[in-house]
């Protein structure tokens, strides 16, 4: 269970009584790190925020998206911002995490430790 | 003993993993009790993206979210009233030694369509894209607007 940038299920923080939209999440694994995916329309660059405290990674996306004028006729939307919480693999570089958001999907690489990278020691003569 | 620490993944095989995705899909019905029904009701596993509608005097709104979408792979058209967004949203091409550990995103071809509540003039229909979300303003023929009529009362 240590392994994976596995969700840690608070979807609200006790602490407050704000309500979140969970993004929708892609998950996977390449040979350098991980890569995490998130849904976050109307979130723009500057409505993101990273932050990672004791292997938790946290991620908000502030939407910046204005509300329609007029009366509404039809309503599917969540007029919340987004926010969700993952547990970070020890393996997890944290330090190199980087980030980026384009038509509304932020791409997080998570990229793996040296010191646990698969590799393969030439045995010296 | 461990010489190199390496931890091998094991989410999808663990069980604590599998209750932990279940749980999260439960979460998810319960947050939102229309996902996975389309219009009609049915279950569907392709995409149906959130619209949102509104009206003021002059114009009709709509609001889509599409994230992930390029402005070109978006398809806008207005025909006797209706107004149908399309498009499809590629999946990525997987890559050897992947291991995708979990998916929640929909991909393939989606279409909403919209049965505008007043006849609009199609000829000034103004959209926008940005962030993931299209916006569409859809001015309304004037012959539909309501009129004042004044009437002079000698």
């Amino acid at each position: 269970m240590s392994t994976l940038t596995h969700r840690k299920e608070r979807t609200t923080a006790p602490t407050q009584t704000q309500a979140w939209s969970i993004p929708r999440a892609h998950i996977r694994e390449e040979a350098e790190g991980y890569l995490l995916l998130l849904e976050m329309p109307g979130v723009a660059k500057e409505g993101v925020e990273i932050t990672v405290e004791n292997q938790e990674l946290t991620i908000v996306g502030h939407r910046s998206d204005a509300n329609l004028k007029g009366e509404p006729l039809h309503r599917e939307s969540r007029p919340h911002d987004y926010r969700r919480v993952f547990d970070l693999d020890p393996a997890i570089d944290t330090g190199r995490i980087t980030a980026k958001i384009e038509h509304g999907v932020a791409t997080l690489r998570l990229p793996k430790a040296e010191k646990v990278k698969p590799r393969k020691i030439v045995v010296s003569d | 003993m461990n010489i190199i620490r390496y931890q091998e993944p094991e989410l999808s095989s663990s069980p604590f993993g599998r209750l932990e995705s279940l749980r999260e899909e439960v979460n998810r019905l319960l947050e939102n009790p229309f996902f996975g029904l389309n219009r009609s009701g049915g279950l569907v596993s392709g995409w149906n993206p959130v619209v949102d509608v509104t009206q003021d005097k002059d114009f009709v709104y709509i609001k889509a979210e599409l994230p992930g979408l390029k402005k070109e792979e978006i398809d806008l058209s207005l025909h006797e009233g209706v107004l149908t967004i399309a498009g499809e949203r590629q999946r990525e091409h997987q890559q050897e030694g992947e291991k995708v550990y979990r998916e929640e995103r929909t991909f393939g071809r989606f279409q909403r369509s919209i049965a505008l509540p007043i006849a609009v003039n199609s000829d000034a229909i103004k959209a926008a894209y940005r962030d993931g979300i299209l916006t569409i303003e859809l001015p309304k023929a004037e012959e539909a607007k309501p009129k004042q009529i004044e009437v002079n009362l000698s």
